[in-house]
């Protein structure tokens, strides 16, 4: 029995041996949703389906958020560069942080709540009412049918949402311009132009891809291996978002470091 | 053919559920499994689809052995296998006509215009018709246990799986699933296996009553024979008095 000072230890120890083995198992399930893609006869006419529900249906959350992302960005740009900086820089920094981090971070940590716990509560739901027992019994394989079809979806829409989503937040943050900050549209541009590059676009839509990927498979990793009724569904839910967000900022730094 | 379970082993975890089970289905029998909840009965048929992998013994079915199959293989025997759930886990997202067109889309061949005749056929034989465009929500439990049995008949399975088919139901509703488990034998010719701690239900459709008991089968016999067991665990269990079973009320 472990007391005292090496109560804390062990119970460290045991969370990294619990995590490790949670990562484990995750690529496990990964490996088997990769090759169930050969079995296109199942998941091939849910595709269109998932990714009208997985992307289409997260379109309105994705630009709200963008939108108003955009608004407060123009007018705290305009309060940080009062006087010292010229005000057509309001654009540049729109411009940048919309499309190198808050249009794909916000839209990724948005969508692991609205599509990760979706997924994660509905195969949870099927897992425990043994749901996915009878689609076995049935001779699918449960992995083509039900995850396939979501995690290609959300891989393919995810980047779709986010350049529409950024696309969104810069119109919004040139519209504040205009009628809170006084700047003229031509200002604005200058600022959006002055330091683009074709590659911030590239770099937004590789962080969404990984974020789809990575929101969608959690979502239904944790749903496929729910256990113990309504509560087990509740649990999984919570930490397919918990576990998906932090993901999420951990791939935001991984890709910073190694792409720009 | 038939199926043939051999000194099965199954723990999950520290519980060892299953310690050596063992049991023969005859061809065109009807055999209901009994014994106490938890005792381990839906875990030993969940062996016969593969559902569940033993830990030891062997698994044999149309002269398959269940645990050496590919996946393939073992999907194409499921075709020959309908399960019945205990709670009947129906797809909710679907109408009744679209959960029982589930496994005939795996049939090589069926086509849509198949598929819609054979919905009918299935709803007519479990006394369903019109209920297709419901959703199973929609359905009483009595309903949504005959559905389940349906869509597990639509592929014309060899073997049927009952997995507490009446669980939960009143006498009236338990007599007409019943009925229907013996219509499956008597029309289809299906071989079944069911679940069961109901033993007035195991009496009127087995043609023989295995009783589960501490991981293995302790009574295989005629619904008379076990009537006339003198076993204590049997009596016990058949008569409801767990202190013949040595179980503490």
């Amino acid at each position: 029995m472990r007391t005292g000072i090496t109560a804390p230890f062990a119970a460290v120890g045991r969370a990294a041996l619990d995590t490790a083995a949670g990562i484990g198992q995750w690529g496990g399930f990964m490996v088997d949703a990769a090759r169930s893609l050969r079995k296109m006869d199942i998941w091939g006419r849910l595709l269109l389906q998932e990714l009208a529900r997985i992307g289409v249906d997260s379109v309105p959350i994705a630009l709200f958020i963008a939108t108003f992302t955009g608004v407060v960005l123009a007018l705290q740009a305009a309060y940080t560069f009062t006087g010292a900086i010229p005000q057509y820089f309001v654009g540049t920094l729109v411009g940048k942080t919309m499309m190198l981090e808050l249009g794909p971070v916000l839209t990724g940590l948005a969508l692991s709540g609205r599509v990760g716990a979706n997924i994660s509560a509905e195969l949870g739901t099927m897992r425990v009412t043994e749901q996915i027992d009878a689609l076995e019994t049935l001779a699918y394989d449960p992995v083509a049918y039900l995850v396939a079809p979501r995690v290609l979806a959300g891989t393919i829409m995810f980047p779709i949402v986010t350049v529409l989503a950024t696309s969104i937040g810069i119109a919004a943050g040139w519209v504040a311009s205009l009628f809170l900050l006084d700047m003229s549209t031509p200002e604005f541009l200058k600022g959006l132009r002055l330091f683009f590059e074709p590659f911030d676009v590239q770099f937004g839509a590789i962080k969404a891809t990984s974020f789809g990927l990575t929101v969608t498979s959690i979502g239904c990793f944790f749903g496929f291996t729910t256990r113990g009724g309504a509560a087990g569904v509740g649990r999984s839910t919570t930490r397919s978002v918990v576990v998906s967000s932090m993901v999420i900022l951990v791939l935001d730094a991984f890709w910073a470091a190694t792409l720009l | 053919m038939s199926i043939h379970l051999k000194e099965i082993y199954k723990a999950f975890g520290e519980n060892v559920v299953l310690k050596g089970f063992s049991l023969d289905v005859h061809e065109g029998e009807t055999l209901a499994v009994v014994g106490q909840s938890g005792v381990g009965k839906s875990v030993a048929i969940k062996h016969i689809v593969g559902l569940l992998r033993a830990d030891d013994g062997e698994v044999w079915v149309d002269g398959k052995e269940v645990g050496g199959l590919a996946q393939e293989e073992l999907y194409e025997l499921r075709r020959q296998v309908g399960y019945v759930f205990q709670f009947a886990a129906l797809f909710d997202s679907m109408t009744v006509a679209q959960n029982l067109g589930m496994g005939l889309r795996r049939i090589p061949g069926m086509t849509e215009a198949r598929v819609r005749e054979r919905v009918e056929e299935c709803l007519d034989l479990v006394e369903l018709e019109g209920y297709g465009n419901r959703f199973p929500a929609e359905l009483s439990g009595g309903q949504r246990k005959r559905a389940g049995l349906a869509r597990a008949i639509a592929t014309e399975p060899k073997y049927l799986l009952y997995d507490e088919p009446t669980t939960g139901l009143d006498p009236v509703t338990t007599t007409v699933i019943d009925r229907l488990i013996l219509r499956m034998r008597e029309e289809l010719g299906v071989t079944g296996v069911v679940i069961t701690h109901d033993m007035e239900s195991a009496y009127r459709i087995a043609d023989r009553i295995g009783m589960l008991y501490d991981g293995r089968i302790c009574f295989l016999g005629t619904p008379e024979e076990i009537r006339a067991c003198e076993d204590p665990v049997v009596r016990g269990f058949i008569e409801g008095e767990p202190e013949l079973m040595g179980v503490e009320p």
